[in-house]
């Protein structure tokens, strides 16, 4: 089996965020960087899987600035084979981050491909749906379990009634949730072995795919402020404050 | 300028989020609800009662991101607008639907701005992010807890849509939590858990104060991780995202990705061992204390005040 892992660099999902003032974007330069959590938890599941045996080969691929090199590196230090880094200082919509992705699928033909179900920075959740969609491939969702059945995949979903399990024949888009493994820190010498993997770098620009942003931002804003409240000093004056809110509440 | 819902629904009932759907969609224009069910019929009855909807249309299919994409493709050429509730149906399916029909959603709306204006949180509710979507369709997703319900009362019409759906992924097994605690989404009141509950037993705690005021059950991602409560109990930036008129939030510190989801909350009220935590800071009125000696003191209390919703 060949996996194909797409990973995002994001502002570390630490960070407290600074709405820059006029309103034009959140503040990135100077902002520790690092990749998207959920895309650990797609490498970790594709590196798990190869040391379970029948996975060939992993693949893993960012589309971003020359900087996201370091997670593709942060990948291969896990444990992936290969990177590719599609590389575009421009800020693309999910879509077309999905028909990017798409050619590199239609080039490299894996059985799996492995996404992080959202990123912490645009919180879209979008990606491996798309593309699933525009590969013609049946998706796994917000993966909390995979067990590789022989052509096919049983995966257990985190869903909001619980979690269910389907079946995905593949090749299948499946994408990672935070309950799947649990994402291993390379060590130094993984790290130092990364350096030497194979990393090719191709500009956005030569996969034919409009790069041109459908919707207009027309503002980045901070949420409104909560202004402190008052601490009480015992049990009966909560549950005063607590009866006074209900008290106040519209009846649905 | 018509406006086509896609209705969530589990275990045969439509999902109790849907008029506040029904809202948000009706600032665009007429509403048609579809139902994808293999047994639709009944879920539809309850969909055809919400105030504003037009018509409600009905596929008989197993629900998987297959066929329900497949019956909103169908379907799509006839609307302005196709729409679903941000939950985890909507959000598997919209972004595939999107790919398909070669349009850029614009998903977990909380504010609509006008006919193609959207907010929508970015960055865990760090931040708001203003769009317009000047394509001819839009595909869209709300969160449902963002809108006040639409009324009942309504008759709508129901019509069988007779499409032949295929999906290569299947259904194996649904793993539910028993709960009777009201939908999370869509409580008035919500009573939140963190890691310092400190076991499943102690989350009975929780529950019982839950049940004293009529209020959902929600946990941190570190009280799930820990096995403490199941994993549809989680509000947050990847749980459940919550706007209740008043949350408790108990032995919660208040990470980041926590705060996420709890912004919507008219009021916060938090008990706490820690003044200086994120939580007790943001919070409206706090108790400090041991939440184990707490709690049933405030369960005693609210009983006697006959505090009851």
């Amino acid at each position: 089996m060949k996996i194909l892992v797409a990973v995002k660099r994001v502002v570390d999902h630490n960070v407290r965020i600074r709405v820059r003032p006029d309103g034009t974007g959140v503040e990135t330069s100077g902002v520790r960087m690092s990749m998207n959590p959920f895309c650990k938890h797609a490498v970790e599941a594709a590196v798990q899987l190869a040391e379970k045996g029948d996975v060939s080969e992993i693949v893993v691929v960012s589309i971003g600035p020359k900087q996201s090199n370091d997670v593709i590196l942060t990948a291969l230090a896990m444990g992936a084979h290969r990177g590719i880094l599609v590389e575009t200082d421009a800020a693309l919509e999910t879509l077309t981050i999905a028909k990017l992705l798409a050619k590199v699928v239609a080039e490299e033909q894996p059985d799996l491909v492995l996404l992080g179900k959202q990123a912490v920075d645009d919180d879209s959740n979008h990606v491996g749906q798309m593309l699933a969609a525009l590969s013609n491939r049946p998706q796994a969702t917000f993966a909390s379990e995979i067990v590789v059945k022989g052509a096919e995949l049983e995966v257990t979903r985190e869903v909001d009634y619980g979690r269910e399990t389907i079946a995905v024949p593949l090749p299948a888009v499946v994408t990672a949730d935070l309950r799947l493994n649990t994402p291993r820190n390379a060590a130094l010498p993984m790290v130092m072995k990364a350096r030497s993997k194979p990393l090719t770098v191709r500009p956005a620009a030569e996969f034919g795919v409009d790069l041109a942003p459908r919707l207009t931002v027309e503002k980045i804003s901070p949420p409104s402020e909560r202004v402190a409240g008052k601490t009480v000093a015992s049990v009966a004056d909560f549950a005063n404050a607590i009866a006074g809110e209900v008290n106040e509440m519209e009846a649905l | 300028m018509s406006v086509l819902l896609l209705a969530d629904h589990d275990n045969g009932a439509l999902s109790p989020a849907t008029a506040r759907l029904v809202a948000a969609a009706s600032e665009l224009g007429a509403v048609d609800i579809l139902v994808v069910a293999e047994n639709p019929a009944p879920i539809a009855a309850e969909a055809a009662k919400i105030a504003g909807v037009h018509q409600v249309i009905t596929v008989t299919a197993p629900e998987t991101a297959e066929t329900i994409t497949n019956s909103l493709e169908n379907l799509a050429q006839r609307y302005r607008n196709v729409t679903a509730s941000a939950s985890s149906v909507g959000k598997d399916v919209i972004p595939r639907l999107a790919a398909k029909l070669d349009i850029q959603p614009v998903t977990d709306i909380v504010e609509i701005l006008g006919p193609n204006r959207f907010t929508r949180p970015i960055y865990a509710g760090n931040a708001l992010e203003t769009v317009e979507d000047r394509q001819a369709t839009h595909l869209l997703t709300f969160r449902a807890s963002a809108f006040r319900p639409a009324a009942s009362g309504n008759d709508a019409p129901i019509e069988t849509l007779d499409l032949s759906v295929t999906s290569a992924a299947r259904f194996l097994a649904a793993h539910r939590t028993d709960s009777d605690t009201p939908d999370l989404a869509t409580a008035q009141i919500v009573i939140g858990g963190g890691v310092s509950v400190g076991s499943a037993e102690g989350f009975q705690l929780i529950e019982k104060l839950g049940k004293t005021l009529g209020a959902a059950v929600g946990a941190t991602r570190a009280a799930v991780d820990a096995g403490y409560a199941p994993n549809d109990w989680q509000i947050g930036q990847t749980g459940k995202i919550i706007a209740p008129d008043l949350y408790i939030a108990i032995g919660i510190s208040g990470a980041l990705q926590h705060l996420a989801g709890i912004q919507g909350a008219k009021k916060i009220f938090a008990i706490n061992t820690d003044p200086e935590s994120p939580l007790v800071k943001i919070a409206d009125v706090a108790l400090i204390g041991d939440l184990f000696e707490i709690i049933p003191q405030l369960i005693a209390e609210l009983e006697r005040l006959g505090i009851k919703r």
